[in-house]
């Protein structure tokens, strides 16, 4: 496909009797669309795309999407022997098994930019654009302790056990372990509307008295909303969510009592991130390093500057 | 003829021994999950913890119920949950484009109701014509159609989640959380699917057949059953299933997505197979499988109910339970 597309889009430029200075080719390697938030990242990797094409005729970006570690390693052996990339931008499916991978990119020469996730070994990637676990689950944490004024009962339901995970919920409970606020218990709920709604159901049956509910995720908070719905306790407490789901936005916008904030982890990071390889081809701009991004805290404020109707996510 | 004196007046100790006790040990295995978890927390026994487990239940239930029929029979399902989450995301699409327009709410989720259930059986034939028409292991085929489904759910949310609207909501609702004599709606039809499946499968010509398929298909052939027939009808009841499920599954949360319904299929068959099943088929009860879904839902309920044991070992638990829930039977048909 991509190929026969290259075929056209030079024959057409012979054709027209452009000659074109040079094409650089950027490969951009995701995880597939399996949950909302990679969802996210998919659409927003499809917009970039389209922007960038649009506005640097000599950019061509090619995407491809990877159902597991080895498809994807399989995904980058074939950017470079069929796309011929110059830059590789890529959001590992796990850190450790595509170290090696991307490091052999590198040895070529390639330009390569690492998302979300980093390399098990640290200087292979040129540049490095992540969010901030450990900011998401302080924010989380402020929020929390502010609201109860530093004391009450809080239930936690945490993600799919990974260091995404650990990072979020680490910084949460240290912040909490100084306050006078008791967390009642922690379960996984594997980022999952589900499962949130099941272990949610269950610490309602354990627990007379919640103040608040620490979902860390929007999938798993909606669950948990259906839950409280269920057992007739939608009053008297909140649920804090977290990266940035559209209808969670929404809500906040519209003055939610149950989801009053949302603290963001942007599925963006991926137009961020293709933006700035793009203008290692484009510009002489320095680029190269490493970019966090914030996990800001949304209110009903600022939720109109992160609520994007038309993604997926 | 003489009678013998025992069977014309048996003793209690003939009347023990016709018991079925091998059977029984799922029922046993039920038992001692309950004491276990009204002795780890006091809100276990409760109505309300208990109809929320028995809700949770109804889903890999009523699907399990599908997949005895499918296993006794010889055969395999690895598709429904993939299925499960393709006709949740599809029902929610065809009820949101018709909202709005000349159909009343209600009419919108009742022709919703029909589009599922009819698309359950469509299903479900397409796996047991391919499994028997196109004589192809059950194994691959339905593992080829779980890999369909799964990734047409995914198209059709675009990657992301397919939501109901909200309007249609609350007419839906109470499917899944409404009560008729106190107890939760989905439960009723967990009890109404698994009788009805009970009096096929022990009941009827055709429930003889499908065991007799499932201990030997060459015998059953030369016994003149249609045997492609009737197994390709286990997969169409088990397609039926995966629709009743959805039906009550949507209104739940409202919402499908690429990660609904993953590893139900293993539930599904570890329910049955607890159940007592033999997973080479041949025999098998339906109760048994009913006992054994209530059974995998109250490991989870009694886990989350308990600090004793770290979330991280929730899996050890549930996997020593399903292995243990089955030696007791298979050690004692050793006897």
């Amino acid at each position: 496909m991509t190929r026969s597309f290259r075929t056209l889009a030079i024959v057409a430029a012979l054709a027209f009797g452009v000659v074109f200075a040079q094409t650089y080719v950027i490969g951009v390697s995701i995880p597939a669309a399996t949950h909302g938030w990679t969802g996210g990242v998919n659409w927003w990797a499809a917009q970039t795309k389209a922007r960038l094409e649009a506005a640097y005729p000599n950019l061509q970006i090619v995407i491809n999407t990877a159902g597991s570690p080895g498809e994807q390693a399989d995904d980058i052996e074939d950017l470079i022997a069929i796309n011929r990339i110059d830059a590789l931008v890529i959001l590992p499916f796990e850190s450790d098994p595509l170290t090696e991978p991307v490091a052999s990119v590198k040895d070529r020469g390639i330009f390569v930019t690492v998302v979300d996730r980093g390399l098990s070994r640290p200087g292979i990637e040129d540049v490095y654009v992540a969010g901030n676990n450990t900011v998401m689950g302080q924010v989380s944490a402020e929020y929390i302790i502010g609201r109860l004024g530093g004391e009450g009962k809080i239930v936690v339901l945490r993600g799919i056990p990974t260091a995404i995970d650990n990072e979020r919920f680490d910084a949460f409970m240290e912040l909490v372990a100084e306050t006078n606020i008791e967390v009642l218990d922690s379960r996984y709920a594997n980022w999952n509307r589900d499962d949130g709604f099941i272990v949610m159901q269950d610490f309602l049956t354990r627990f007379p008295e919640i103040d608040a509910v620490w979902a860390q995720d929007d999938d798993i908070a909606l669950g948990v909303v259906e839950a409280l719905r269920q057992a007739g306790r939608d009053k008297d407490l909140f649920v804090v969510g977290g990266a940035g789901m559209k209808e969670i936005i929404k809500g906040v916008m519209d003055g939610n009592e149950l989801i009053p904030v949302n603290v963001l982890y942007p599925p963006a990071m991926i137009a961020t991130a293709i933006e700035i390889t793009a203008l290692k081809f484009i510009s002489d701009v320095p680029i190269l390093g490493r970019y966090i991004l914030d996990s800001p805290l949304i209110t009903q404020e600022n939720a109109a500057d992160y609520y994007f109707p038309d993604s997926p996510f | 003829m003489s009678q013998p004196e025992a069977a014309a007046v048996p003793t209690w100790r003939a009347r023990l021994r016709r018991v079925p006790w091998q059977q029984l040990t799922p029922l046993a295995g039920l038992v001692l999950l309950l004491i276990v978890g009204s002795l780890i927390h006091p809100a276990f026994l409760t109505s309300t913890n208990l109809f929320n487990v028995l809700t949770r239940a109804a889903f890999i239930g009523i699907i399990a119920v599908g997949g005895t029929f499918v296993i006794i029979g010889g055969g395999i399902d690895l598709s429904v949950g993939s299925m499960a989450a393709f006709l949740s995301g599809a029902m929610i699409l065809l009820m949101n484009a018709l909202h709005g327009g000349a159909i009343s709410p209600l009419g919108v989720v009742l022709i919703g109701v029909g589009m599922v259930l009819g698309s359950g059986l469509l299903a479900g034939a397409a796996n047991g014509l391919a499994i028997t028409r196109g004589r192809i292991e059950p194994f691959i085929v339905t593992l080829g159609t779980l890999g369909i489904f799964r990734s047409l759910v995914t198209y059709l949310a675009d990657g992301g989640t397919i939501s109901l609207n909200f309007a249609l909501r609350g007419v839906y609702r109470p499917v899944f959380y409404g009560a008729f004599l106190g107890i939760p709606i989905p439960v009723w039809a967990f009890a109404v699917v698994a009788v009805l499946g009970a009096i096929l499968l022990h009941r009827t010509r055709f429930g003889r057949y499908v065991r007799a398929i499932g201990s030997n298909q060459e015998v059953a052939r030369y016994a003149a059953i249609r045997v492609a027939r009737v197994r390709t009808l286990t997969y169409v009841i088990q397609g039926l299933c995966v629709a009743i499920a959805v039906v009550l599954y949507v209104p739940r949360l409202g919402s499908a997505s690429a990660s609904t319904g993953i590893l139900w299929e293993l539930e599904a068959i570890a329910a049955v197979i607890i159940g007592g099943t033999a997973l080479k088929g041949g025999s098998g009860h339906i109760w048994g499988t009913v006992v054994g879904a209530i059974m995998l839902s109250l490991i989870g309920n009694v886990l989350n109910l308990t600090t004793a044991i770290s979330e991280y070992l929730n899996g050890t638990v549930q996997g020593l339970i399903i292995i243990g829930a089955v030696f007791m039977q298979r050690g004692r048909q050793g006897r």
